[in-house]
């Protein structure tokens, strides 16, 4: 029977959903010259949802509903960055949505239950609640996708990932009801204590693949990369940026769930696999990348290399592999989400600013801007000493200790040749000649410049003192 | 006598079944959807079976799940199919081609 206490263990999910719905009332009854309060508004709620996690922090691992969800340490950091990273998207967003006439209520409720549905899969202690998860959020996804109802370029990207999305959970379910046949539970716990007495372990392996194919759809690891690319150019600039920074987090909380929690004793046979998927991201990521001439496409390469690098970091299979993962997941989400926020200060009514070109002389009209950008594009290459470096440092680190030094090596040849796409952005900024009669500046909004540049400095903070955040990953793992 | 092995065998069938229709048809989006169906079904067939030869009721919930979620699932296509007719008076697989690279 739940009681009370269940009840408080899921009080931020609880709240957000109580929010989300009073959110959607209100902007059905709000006048349209009251809208921007609902901005503020969902960004308190957000705020508040931090809040509500860190305070209700337990001490030790809890679980409520008989096990349905788990409340640890991992799930605790996980939930605060994918939080923080939707604030972020908020405030880099409005000018966007207000400029294109996409300014609805519509965008706000939705991303909040795409992050209920992270918060609940970063939890989950059973099957079922990594598949309702997993569900909330691709299916908020699917529909912010498809936000702009004129644009075909949207529509389209829309079909393909609710196409390939609906694949993936289908492929997961598949492998889900097989491990359910050789273990007979769905409860995560229960399962990765039946799995190391099954009579079955053919099946259980064979379950195990399919789900690796789930995990890699969702994280957009190669080869089920296939819709990151048309996702990420095809959806508005404000969505956009949401895929690319908090489903992240949900995506290493999902692997690490399932793979580790559920299926920890069956790591010498997924430790092989998520290799292959590594080496894969990061050849295809990369080069791929060389070749593009949109902004937002390049972008998506880099995410498909990037998740290569959350993977040597899984590879692992322990503590310090997984703390150098979760290091790696919450760096790319905030780099990600300065990276996009820097598209979107550019973007103004009938531009969109997503072509490599546009970034010409940028230098020379928005200084502050181009300096921006290159701090990011820097922290994306690893360029020390901003965040992205340790991140990579750390999660080399790990593969080299379980064993997998090849892999490390092949991670460094990557992010050398990774270097180069990045550094073009940077030349193009700064040694470029601005396009006569073409005009770009930042968006004027207040809110967005101070974020913004609080974001891209956090980046440089967080690469000197990475010490107290990378101790705070590595402390929920222990034990 | 029909033992566990029949009915994983048929989901598997109807799964391959589903999965090869997602990959040949190039025509008409309608059929990706309902090979996406196809394959919850194919699915679903596995947990019950599994359910029933295991006794343990917690498959056939999972069911339950999978059905309600497949039904949200299918409106959200449908949504997006309407979309993507009207802006492109199209729903020829092999036209949705605009993003390449």
């Amino acid at each position: 029977m739940p009681n009370f206490n269940d009840i408080l263990i899921l009080l931020p999910e609880f709240y957000l959903v109580a929010a989300a719905c009073l959110l959607l009332l209100l902007d059905a009854f709000m006048k349209p010259e009251q809208r921007p309060m609902l901005h503020w508004l969902s960004i308190a709620v957000l705020l508040v949802g931090i809040y509500l996690v860190i305070a209700g922090q337990p001490s030790q691992p809890v679980t409520a509903f008989n096990g349905m969800f788990i409340r640890d340490g991992v799930s605790e950091i996980l939930k605060v960055f994918a939080l923080l990273s939707t604030v972020l998207v908020f405030v880099y967003a409005k000018p966007y949505l207000l400029d294109r006439k996409l300014f609805v209520g519509e965008f706000y409720t939705l991303t909040i239950f795409a992050v209920i549905g992270i918060m609940l899969l970063v939890s989950a202690g059973n099957l079922i609640t990594v598949y309702l998860g997993l569900e909330l959020l691709t299916l908020s996804s699917y529909a912010l996708v498809a936000l702009n109802r004129d644009s075909r370029l949207s529509s389209e990207a829309a079909i393909k990932y609710f196409v390939l999305g609906a694949l993936a959970s289908g492929m997961l379910l598949y492998g889900m009801s097989m491990v359910y046949g050789a273990t007979a539970t769905l409860d995560l716990a229960h399962l990765h204590m039946a799995a190391s007495h099954t009579g079955m372990p053919h099946l259980l392996v064979f379950g195990l693949i399919f789900m690796i194919v789930g995990i890699g759809f969702k994280l957009g690891a190669a080869p089920f990369h296939m819709w990151i690319p048309d996702v990420y150019q095809g959806s508005p600039t404000a969505v956009t940026i949401f895929i690319g920074s908090a489903p992240k987090l949900a995506a290493f909380g999902m692997a690490y769930r399932l793979l580790d929690a559920g299926l920890g004793d069956l790591a010498n046979h997924w430790q092989l696999m998520l290799a292959c998927l590594a080496v894969l991201s990061l050849a295809i990521g990369n080069l791929v990348a060389i070749v593009q001439s949109n902004l937002k496409r390049l972008l998506a390469y880099s995410t498909i290399s990037h998740m290569g690098y959350l993977l040597l970091g899984l590879v692992n299979a322990g503590p310090e592999g997984y703390a150098s993962a979760l290091f790696y997941a919450i760096s790319y989400a905030l780099t990600s989400a300065a990276a996009f926020g820097v598209i979107l200060a550019l973007a103004r009514a009938g531009f969109e600013c997503e072509e490599i070109d546009d970034l010409k002389g940028l230098n020379q009209r928005a200084p502050w801007a181009a300096f921006l950008m290159m701090l990011v594009m820097f922290s994306l290459a690893g360029v020390p000493p901003l965040f992205g470096f340790f991140g990579k440092l750390l999660v080399f680190q790990a593969a080299i200790h379980a064993g997998f030094m090849w892999l490390a090596i092949v991670g460094a040849v990557f992010a050398i040749i990774g270097l180069y796409y990045y550094l073009r952005v940077v030349k193009v900024m700064y040694f470029d000649k601005p396009v006569e009669g073409t005009e770009v500046h930042l968006q004027k909004d207040v809110s967005v410049r101070v974020v913004l540049s609080l974001n891209v400095l956090a980046l440089l903070v967080l690469g000197i003192a990475w010490g107290p955040l990378f101790g705070w990953c590595q402390s929920v793992f222990v034990g | 006598m029909i033992t566990l092995s029949h009915f994983i065998v048929l989901g598997a069938v109807l799964f391959c079944i589903a999965l090869a229709s997602l990959f040949i048809n190039r025509k008409n989006v309608i059929v990706l959807l309902m090979s996406i169906e196809l394959m919850l079904l194919a699915v679903n067939i596995n947990f019950v079976a599994f359910s029933r030869f295991l006794g343990d009721v917690a498959g056939q919930v999972f069911v339950f799940f999978i059905l309600t979620v497949a039904a949200a699932e299918t409106a959200i296509g449908l949504a997006i199919l309407v979309l993507l007719f009207r802006n492109r008076s199209t729903i020829n697989v092999a036209e949705i081609d605009s993003m390449k690279g």
